[in-house]
């Protein structure tokens, strides 16, 4: 029983962290999708200058461990000069790293349309960037978006990496309840289900703008 | 090759120039200590959302001295001392253990604690460990990097399971994967007395103890920390006989 109230007793203490992990989350997304969408195109480009970085970058971020992106945004960028408080570190590391993972998604998305409908764009007149623009990213959003509704709950739970640096997210709230009750399993159980929750709601809302989309 | 170490070189003197001098931290008038918040009763997160305890008093008495704001930044353990070392924070304040290995880092203050280890066990079984030694050949949870795990990883027989956590520590040994728990003792008196279930076999004096980590080379800031703890350390009886005996030679 004490097991229980335990929790209710610190829910709202966690939930400030709930709200902390859902705008670290958010941010990160925003980066993410931003950086994803330019990196995944550039993945396509018939550029090497664009082509080869693009994909060296994709290559890097997936091929090593958020932990470790995350401590050398922190860590390693003072010893450049570069001093980032740790929630925006979190925010950057994790928007990078979503970045890469993104880039993956649109590049599948854009070559899961049929390679006439570029062509057919091309010959109407449109530039490549019109082409892009107003043909193919539409239809492709629409393809990859169960692929990025994944992306945002991964990215949802991975936000309690920032911890190790601080960022006072649910995970690291959890903490610090723990230390001061010593209900580690409840306390661990309680914030599984909030994060749950969060989860959750998150793929009902990609659910939600699916069917919406396919409607449209 | 070459070329990588050069610039490996440059990026460290560069970082060496933004450290936190003691006119630095005036200027900006506040005094950033960095501390792992969930080892109670030297640091915890209280009801009211704030960091306290022991050492967060000892700190607030530097600035205090300083005459400058107290802001803390809560970190993992394992991460302060490269935050020292990037300039994130000025002081470590967070019941750190001075060690051969953390020294050749870091700069340590004058010790203030002892960091005497407990051996803690399951209350209802026969093992009751009463030296390090006795734990050949068992199984122990630590806290990754703290005191009790450089003292049970000393000894090679010991099979040693590291945890972020002390209490997650303490979860493997209710849940019998460990036979025992090795951790400072002020911090396993705190935690058998909610969990009487649990007992302390052994207090080891391990002559450790902790101290305030400074900044490599800041002899400036280091003297002052240890004037400030050497001053608290000072019963008024200590102060009167430095008034009347020392200060007239």
């Amino acid at each position: 029983m004490e097991a229980i109230s335990v929790v209710i007793t610190n829910l709202p203490f966690l939930l400030l962290g709930a709200w902390d992990t859902l705008k670290l989350t958010f941010f990160s997304v925003l980066i993410g999708l931003v950086l994803g969408t330019f990196i995944g195109m550039g993945r396509l480009s018939k550029i090497k200058v664009i082509n080869i970085p693009s994909t060296v970058y994709v290559e890097f971020l997936r091929g090593t461990p958020l932990l470790v992106q995350i401590s050398i945004v922190y860590f390693g960028l003072p010893q450049l000069g570069i001093q980032l408080q740790a929630y925006p570190a979190a925010i950057v590391a994790l928007g990078l790293n979503s970045g890469a993972y993104i880039a993956e998604i649109v590049r599948a998305g854009i070559q899961s349309i049929p390679k006439g409908q570029y062509e057919a764009a091309r010959s109407l007149g449109l530039t490549h960037w019109q082409a892009m623009r107003y043909i193919i990213l539409p239809q492709a959003f629409k393809n990859i978006l169960p692929a990025l509704g994944n992306e945002f709950i991964t990215l949802t739970k991975d936000s309690s990496l920032a911890s190790v640096i601080g960022v006072t997210e649910l995970m690291r709230r959890g903490q610090f309840v723990i230390t001061r009750t010593f209900q580690t399993f409840s306390i661990y159980f309680g914030i599984a289900l909030i994060y749950f929750v969060m989860t959750f709601t998150i793929s009902r809302i990609v659910r939600y703008v699916e069917k919406r989309m396919a409607v449209a | 090759m070459k070329k990588w170490v050069a610039l490996f070189v440059v990026i460290l003197i560069i970082g060496t120039i933004f450290s936190g001098t003691l006119a630095e931290i005036k200027a900006r008038g506040k005094l950033i200590i960095g501390t792992e918040p969930t080892f109670p009763p030297f640091e915890y997160v209280s009801e009211n959302n704030e960091i306290v305890g022991f050492d967060i008093d000892i700190a607030q008495r530097i600035a205090d001295e300083l005459g400058v704001k107290l802001e803390i930044q809560n970190l993992p353990f394992d991460s302060l001392i490269p935050a020292l070392m990037s300039d994130k924070i000025d002081l470590i304040v967070a019941g750190m253990t001075i060690t051969e290995k953390r020294a050749k880092v870091i700069d340590f203050s004058i010790p203030y604690f002892n960091a005497n280890q407990a051996i803690v066990v399951r209350g209802d079984e026969d093992f009751k460990p009463v030296k390090l030694d006795d734990l050949k050949g068992k199984k122990v949870a630590v806290q990754l990097g703290t005191t009790g795990d450089l003292v049970v990883s000393d000894i090679k027989e010991i099979k040693v399971t590291r945890f972020q956590k002390f209490t997650d520590a303490f979860l493997e040994l209710e849940n019998k994967r460990v036979d025992a728990v090795v951790l400072d003792e002020a911090v396993a008196n705190a935690y058998v007395k909610t969990f009487p279930k649990f007992i302390i076999s052994a207090v080891i004096d391990t002559g450790e103890k902790y101290g305030i980590g400074v900044k490599k080379g800041n002899k400036e800031l280091l003297d002052f920390v240890n004037s400030v703890l050497s001053n608290m350390f000072k019963s008024p009886y200590d102060l009167l006989v430095e008034k009347w005996f020392e200060e007239t030679k």
